[in-house]
């Protein structure tokens, strides 16, 4: 029983990560915009929110954990942003092809997050020495009487349902799906193509960064490790909208069974470090099952928006 | 003129171009790659205060300055030109094969394992045709499996093959430990350190001439492939316009699977030379990203494969640069990624001035 509820607990808190990067990802993709850039703008969500941190705590000599809170937030959701405007900007205003900026984004994001992590590893004094306990501790406070999670679990939830409601349930919320299925036709009901695009990818940065913001701040306690988890925790996001169908509230509990996915060899006794392996593949491996029924059975309300992945151009027939 | 007051046109407004001059396109090209490299001196010197131009020279030492450098350069060229070449008919045919990086991995598992088992009893000339075949049917397989899905069902080729990414490194992980040597290393190590079996064979004394010999092969094959045979003209109909294709007789479904075999067996491929031409061991690095840099690159070079040749040269510069900025300058090496980062983001954003043209408002108004 408590070995179930421990596997439960690290579901819940790596779900957390993957499910802000999954929700900013289905906005993104609900305008259209496949952003594959979702791993580099969790990078820089992450970094930017230490680097924020480590100067304001380092900065003053008596840290207030609001303060510290509210600026690492500010970092973090500016840079995420940041990324997603520079791959608006190639993919819709400059029309470039979205898939290979998406990943050109993820090497910029991890080359940016890992070289000033390094810095910030070094001022500190050497690798694993950075350390933001006001920050980090503030992000981990969690309410009272359940233990061991952060409040940015509950948050997480609170983004993914109020996407599901903004996409199912307000005007502009359908008007971002209409450009994702069909921008001309949208374009011809007097919707404005760019400006939604933009605001999705950008906004849909952001929340993506939340997932770097609280990888760093919360799952790994405040500090930086160039190990590349970051990235893998961002594909993991990008397979987790698959599976959650392209609907946010699936997300809230499909980042839990992601998270049971990858956590189960932990808790299986018996498994060789081999078979450790193999069970890790199971996330993805279910996801390509997903993938593969819902293309199988052609509902329409679960297929991947119409024109995911391609640029409009409005002289262009 | 005349006081009949009309709409305003827009400031600037793009029209599509039917033609441009190829010595215009390099001409925005080459500008990309200087505005980038100012972009990125303006970094390097907000960042880290040094000077750019110290660190650019020090990037060309790192990658040029001894016959040793320049055969890694041509070596880690050669891998990565071999996965672009190999995403080439994929992606003209706008399928979008993420998925390079299992490709080649489960490519280099067999090679490796092949090496394993058999490097030591098998004779050299038995060996290397195995490896070479077990690693292209791999490879090939691996790529089928989301082909049949993309032919029949339709079903999202670049999310399936991104997935099946990490099936592969999984796949590699299970291999690695299954393989560790020494034991509770968590490596392979290097195979066969000894007897040398299965590793490719010095040529005129140099390391990677074969690997060399290799890719250029089938550089120049896949541009035949592509421009001068009838399967290449049916790849590249499909890509145009899949309508078409059916219209015109061609049997889509087949040509997507068969043009994803030869993709996922060229992937495989790199995975034999990176394991038995390389490293000389497996690790969930053999591909190291490689997988979709490689995409970058066939994408950037409109999938002819001397340009390819070109820009994955030009990409290893700079990474081998920046490994030796790294250490002189005493940074950490994920530099290369900032600098590789804004530079293709600049190569990305100028295809549009080539594919578009901008015409402002005063301009307009003379040439009417």
């Amino acid at each position: 029983m408590e070995q179930i509820l421990t596997l439960l607990q690290s579901a819940v808190v790596f779900g957390t990560v993957i499910m802000f990067g999954c929700v900013g990802e289905t906005i993104s993709e609900k305008g259209g915009n496949l952003n594959l850039g979702v791993p580099g703008i969790m990078y820089l969500g992450g970094i930017a929110s230490l680097a924020g941190a480590y100067g304001y705590e380092n900065g003053v000599s008596n840290p207030n954990g609001i303060v510290a809170l509210i600026i690492a937030f500010i970092c973090a959701f500016a840079a995420s942003v940041l990324g997603g405007l520079i791959y608006s900007f190639l993919t819709i205003t400059l029309r470039a092809n979205q898939n290979v900026t998406g990943l050109t984004l993820t090497i910029f994001g991890s080359g940016v997050a890992n070289f000033f992590g390094g810095s910030l590893n070094k001022m500190a004094g050497g690798v694993g020495q950075i350390s933001v306990p006001v920050t980090s501790g503030m992000y981990r406070t969690g309410i009272p009487g359940i233990s061991g999670i952060g409040f940015m679990v509950y948050v997480s939830i609170a983004v993914a349902i109020a996407a599901h409601i903004f996409l199912s349930r307000t005007r502009k919320g359908l008007n971002l799906r209409a450009v994702g299925e069909n921008p001309a036709t949208a374009d011809a009901a007097g919707i404005n193509i760019t400006r939604y695009k933009y605001f999705a990818t950008c906004i849909g940065a952001g929340i993506s960064g939340m997932g770097g913001l609280y990888y760093v701040m919360d799952y790994i306690k405040g500090t930086w490790a160039n190990d590349g988890s970051i990235e893998n925790l961002g594909w993991l996001a990008v397979a987790l909208v698959i599976f959650t169908m392209w609907k946010p509230v699936n997300a809230i509990w499909g980042a839990y069974v992601f998270g049971v996915l990858y956590w189960l060899y932990y808790y299986v006794p018996g498994l060789g470090r081999s078979s450790q392996e193999l069970f890790k593949m199971i996330p993805y491996v279910v996801t390509i099952i997903v993938l593969v029924v819902v293309s199988l059975r052609k509902k329409k309300e679960n297929q991947a928006p119409q024109s995911l992945g391609l640029p409009y151009f409005r002289e262009q027939r | 003129m005349s006081n009949i007051k009309v709409v305003k046109e827009p400031l600037i407004r793009f029209t599509k171009r039917t033609d441009i001059s190829r010595t215009k396109t390099i001409l925005i090209r080459a500008a990309a790659v200087v505005l980038s490299l100012i972009v990125a001196a303006i970094v390097i010197v907000c960042v880290t205060g040094l000077n750019p131009l110290e660190v650019y020279v020090s990037m060309f030492e790192g990658a040029f300055s001894s016959t040793r450098r320049i055969w890694i350069t041509f070596r880690d060229t050669m891998v990565l030109l071999c996965i672009a070449i190999a995403l080439a008919p994929a992606f003209k045919m706008k399928f979008w094969n993420i998925g390079a990086e299992g490709q080649m991995l489960v490519g280099g598992i067999v090679t490796a394992g092949i090496m394993i088992y058999f490097g030591n009893s098998l004779p050299m000339p038995v060996l290397m045709p195995l490896m070479l075949i077990s690693s292209l049917v791999v490879g090939a397989l691996w790529g089928l499996l989301p082909a049949v899905f993309k032919a029949y069902w339709n079903t999202n080729e670049t999310l399936f093959t991104l997935m099946m990414n990490y099936v592969a490194i999984q796949l590699t992980s299970f291999f690695v430990a299954q393989w560790e040597n020494p034991f509770g290393s968590n490596t392979v190590g290097i195979i066969n350190a000894n007897t040398q079996g299965g590793w490719f064979p010095a040529i005129f004394g140099q390391t990677y001439v074969l690997n060399v010999i290799i890719v250029v092969l089938i550089m120049i094959g896949m541009y035949i492939y592509l421009g001068n045979t009838k399967q290449g003209y049916e790849v590249a109909v499909v890509g145009e316009s899949e309508n078409t294709a059916r219209y015109a007789g061609i049997n889509v479904k087949w040509v997507v699977i068969r043009t994803m075999l030869i993709s996922g067996a060229l992937c495989g491929l790199a995975g034999f030379i990176g394991v038995a031409g390389v490293d000389h061991t497996i690790s969930t690095g053999t591909a190291g990203g490689r997988g979709f840099t490689a995409i970058i690159v066939a994408w950037m070079s409109k999938f002819n494969t001397y340009t390819m040749f070109i820009v994955s040269f030009f990409l290893v510069f700079l990474d081998q640069g920046a490994k030796e900025i790294a250490s002189s300058f005493n940074l950490n090496e994920y530099a290369s990624e900032v600098v590789t980062g804004i530079i293709l983001f600049f190569l990305l954003g100028c295809e549009f001035f080539i594919n578009y043209k901008v015409i402002l408002r005063n301009k307009s108004k003379e040439e009417a």
